[in-house]
Parts: structure tokens; C-alpha cells; sequence
């Protein structure tokens, strides 16, 4: 079970949280005006990166609010945690944790 | 290719079994080859095989970055079914179930594709209305399935609890063409097939890049062994096909998650067919070998670690124990996870893309092993012919921009 830090509460087991998907992909400002190509890459489309990955999280039952993560999707390690609305910090290469 | 067959088993072992020679040759890859399928396991290998058996096509090679059925076919729980609910998907898995009722002839390799059954258990009403519309779908589609009242799952697989638990069953559908297949041998089975029909097999070779011409037009792929050259390039990679179309550059609709699966010690046949339960969370069966073969659900996260946390399997266990009670004294042997490539609406992609020369069969999610003789049969059409054949013409690339989903993400047997 993978350990996550909440920005808020600390850290916590995965049991607390609930995944939720590709961090940064925001709602189109106007949605009526995009193809359906657009459409498409934000509905479905992901990144799927081998390696760091962007995503977000809700501490579930914790205190409810959704947060950001970077993680190693090769070793599942957690290189940081930050909340939603901060741009996704500026840290690339492999975690170096523990695996 | 040495034929296998009951005479030849016994005049070799005359010969204290001292003249079998290995099944597939392990060449070192040519310099350009018609088509490259990139991963070799049971999807990769059978599109290889059909393609030089029924399009004679046989300068091929399947590039594998690890072993031969190394990936989700030696990982998964073995089960073969076509109880889908909506008409394209129960033509591509009958498809597919029908090459598995003779595909141990075809191949002259026995795959041991044993037709137990697949029950699945329904413990609330909301089972049972969605059962019984999948019985009425699948018999309008062909595909064998039927209503069982509790009484009559009792009797069709007698270690089951039915009564003392928290959510009884109240019944189940039952596909008795639907049972489970050795893994590993549907891999070798068409591996030593195709290889025999010239397609050359070549492992340990990494691709590490697709290179396009001026034109976007495939070239070839770059791999850990040079690059060898394509005219056509079939990725067949599950966990890992957004990594290699990427190199590609197109974007999929794809996240990997970690699956989960474990055995237990092996016991004497105690379990007859396979069970599965969407409710409580469970499918079981029993291996050739004797272990109770136990499949879990999805991680929550992407990752390509093969493995996921134990409150998954966990979880799973207490389905298992309160569904069969004899199975509580069972020690677990081992458990393991796969990469699994999901799409958002469950169900697979086998399509051109839009790269010209560039074909893509991935998305299978939770439930390829069951296809892969469909799969690799209408993958290999679509390279061939550079157009889908009609049971895989549904499963497009662009039914994410058209918005013709094949939503089977309810359909499936146990939901991930």
C-alpha cells in the first residue's frame, strides 16, 4: 500500500485517497467552440507516461479536497505532493526512492 | 516443424526422448522485413502467425523486448468467454472462441482449451435484470449463455456457498462454452506455428523508436539491435502501447493500471468450472495443475511497476472465502500483478492509425487473453489488406472523436 502525503493532513495511507487521473488538464474556456478532435483529447486522450506522472488525488476520507502528486508510475515512489491550482513543480529524472 | 503426435511421442521416447528440437528458431533480425509487429505475446504472435497462414505474408518479424508470452499472457487468470452485451463485442469475442474450439488442431499444439463454463453469480436483483439482459443479448447474437436459479448453480458447482453469507446468490448466467486455456502454451502454440511458416521471432530486442519517411509514412523501428527496416508496423504491446506510439507521436486514449492475480497451493480437482462475481468481487477456477487460480481487481493508479498493493488482492480473498468456505484453509503460492491498457470505454483497438503503415491492436484492459485468437486473426486482416475486417471495423481509433463508444465498461465480468 503506497503511503501519500496530503498537503493538508500528512501522511496517510492510499486507503484514505481516491485517485483521480492526469493532473492539469483543464476545461476548455469555450467549449462550444471545439472540434471534435479537441474534444476528444480532452475527454480521452492521457499522457500515460512511463515515468513521472502528474495526477491528481482526493483525500477521500481525510479532508475531502482534491491535491496534485508527481509520481514514478516505474517504481509507484511519490517525488512530491502539491495542491491543486500550483503548477506542477519543475523536477524531472527518475525518483531515486525506494522502488 | 516436427509434428506432434501420439505415434511421434512414442518413437522418440524410444529414443529416451533424446531427439525433440526446439520449437522456434532464435535468428538474429534481417535487415527489412514486410511487416513488424512489435511485442510478442499472444496477440503479437497470433496477428504473425495468421498473417503468414492466411494472407501468406511470412517476411515477418515479431520483436519482443523481453521473452516470448513473458507479459499479460503469462499473467493472466486464463479465461475464455463471449458473453458480451452489445453486438460488436460478442463478434469479436465469439470470434474468437470459435478459433479457440479448434485452434489446438490448427496449430498442432494442444492449448488445452477446456469449455468448463463460466459462471457468473448474481446476488441482488440488480443482478439479475442486468444477467438476464445479457442472456437474451448474447442468445440474439448467437452466443451461448443461460439463466440458473440458485438451486440449479448449486448443482452446476457444488463447493459453492449459496445461503450463509451476506449476499446470497440468487442465480447466475452460464456460457458453457466459456472455460479457461493454458496461457504459456497458446503462446508457444503459435509461436513454433508461425515460426515454421518463416516469421522470425526475435527477443530481447527493445524497440526504442518508430522512424517515419518525409512523407509520415513508416519506415521501420529503431530498436536495441539497430534498426530494422518495415514496410508495415503492427504495435501489439498492452501495457505499453501509449509508450510505443509515442514514439510515433500519436497520443492515445489509454491509462495502464496494475492488475492483480494469485494461485494457491495445488489441491485435487475440487472446482469444476469458473466462477465469477461482480457483486462480492471474486472469479476463480482451478488450474490443470491443481491451484485455485484467483484473479483480483485494478489498482487505482496507472503504473507499469507489475505489481499493486496487498489490500487488492486482500480484498479479493474475502469474496473467495465467504463464496466457497472449504477455500479458507487454502495458503496462497504466489501473486503478481500486469500491465493492463484500458480504454475509457473498455473495450479494445484494433486499427490503423494515422500514420500511414502504422496498425495498433491495444486497449484490451482487464480481458485480452480470452480474444487473443480473434485478435490476432482480424489484426493480421487489417495489416494485410490496409483495411479493418468487419468484426474489428467497430474498434477504430476514431470512435473517440466520433463518439461511437462500445461502452462495455459495465459488461465486464468483475468491475476494475
Amino acid at each position: 500500500m503506497l503511503i501519500i502525503t496530503c498537503p493538508w493532513c500528512g501522511a496517510r495511507p492510499e486507503v484514505e485517497f481516491r485517485y483521480g487521473g492526469e493532473a492539469h488538464i483543464a476545461r476548455p474556456a469555450d467549449p462550444s467552440a471545439l472540434t471534435d478532435q479537441e474534444w476528444a483529447d480532452f475527454l480521452y486522450n492521457r499522457t500515460n507516461p512511463k515515468g513521472l506522472h502528474a495526477e491528481r488525488w482526493r483525500h477521500m476520507h481525510g479532508c475531502g479536497r482534491y491535491f496534485n502528486a508527481l509520481r514514478d508510475t516505474v517504481s509507484d515512489f511519490f517525488v512530491t505532493t502539491y495542491k491543486a491550482g500550483e503548477p506542477r513543480p519543475d523536477i524531472d529524472g527518475s525518483s531515486g526512492g525506494n522502488p | 516443424m516436427q509434428k506432434f503426435s501420439g505415434f511421434e511421442l512414442f518413437r522418440r521416447a524410444l529414443g529416451g526422448h533424446k531427439s525433440w528440437q526446439p520449437q522456434w528458431r532464435n535468428p538474429e533480425p534481417k535487415a527489412e522485413y514486410d511487416v513488424v509487429i512489435v511485442g510478442a505475446g499472444g496477440h503479437g504472435l497470433a496477428a504473425a502467425y495468421y498473417l503468414a497462414k492466411e494472407h501468406g505474408i511470412t517476411n515477418v518479424a515479431v520483436i519482443e523486448r523481453g521473452w516470448l508470452g513473458g507479459g499479460n499472457t503469462g499473467r493472466n487468470t486464463t479465461i475464455v468467454r463471449s458473453n458480451y452485451l452489445f453486438d460488436e463485442s460478442a463478434g469479436l469475442y465469439e470470434h474468437a472462441v470459435k478459433l479457440w474450439e479448434g485452434l489446438s488442431q490448427d496449430l498442432n499444439y494442444n492449448v488445452m482449451y477446456s469449455a468448463r463454463g463460466v459462471l457468473m453469480l448474481a446476488h441482488n436483483h440488480h443482478d439479475e435484470i442486468s444477467f438476464k439482459r445479457h442472456v437474451h443479448a448474447n442468445r440474439l447474437n448467437g452466443v451461448d449463455n443461460e439463466w440458473l436459479t440458485a438451486e440449479q448453480v448449486k448443482e452446476f458447482c457444488p463447493p459453492l456457498n449459496i445461503k450463509s453469507m451476506r449476499y446470497p446468490i440468487i442465480g447466475g448466467a452460464l456460457q458453457r462454452r466459456g472455460g479457461t486455456a493454458r496461457h504459456d502454451a497458446v503462446a508457444w502454440g503459435y509461436a513454433r506455428a508461425a515460426d515454421s511458416r518463416g516469421v522470425d521471432i526475435i527477443q530481447n530486442c527493445e524497440v526504442t523508436g518508430i522512424r517515419r519517411g518525409p512523407s509520415g509514412a513508416v519506415e521501420g523501428v529503431e530498436t536495441s539491435r539497430g534498426f530494422i527496416r518495415a514496410k508495415k508496423v503492427g504495435v501489439s504491446a498492452a501495457g505499453h502501447s501509449s509508450v510505443v506510439m509515442a514514439m510515433a507521436g500519436v497520443r492515445m486514449p489509454l491509462e495502464s493500471y496494475p492488475l492483480q492475480a494469485l494461485v494457491s497451493e495445488p489441491v485435487k480437482p475440487a472446482f469444476p468450472t469458473v466462477v465469477m462475481s461482480n457483486t462480492i468481487h471474486a472469479y476463480i477456477s482451478q488450474s490443470d495443475k491443481g491451484e485455485m487460480v484467483i484473479g483480483a481487481g485494478t489498482d487505482a493508479y496507472t503504473s507499469y511497476s507489475q505489481r499493486g498493493a496487498l489490500h487488492i488482492a486482500s480484498h479479493t480473498l474475502d469474496a473467495i472465502c465467504e463464496l466457497v468456505p472449504q477455500f479458507r484453509r487454502l495458503r496462497m503460492l504466489r501473486n503478481w500483478g500486469g500491465i493492463v491498457d484500458v480504454t475509457p470505454d473498455r473495450s479494445p483497438i484494433i486499427a490503423k492509425t494515422p500514420v500511414p503503415g502504422l496498425y495498433v491492436n491495444c486497449g484490451w484492459g482487464t480481458g485480452g487473453f480470452k480474444a487473443t485468437p480473434g485478435s490476432g486473426h482480424v489484426f493480421a486482416h487489417t495489416i494485410a489488406r490496409d483495411t479493418p475486417h468487419a468484426i474489428n471495423a467497430p474498434f477504430t481509433l476514431e470512435r473517440f472523436r466520433d463518439g461511437f463508444l462500445i461502452d462495455e465498461a459495465a459488461a465486464a465480468a468483475v468491475a476494475h
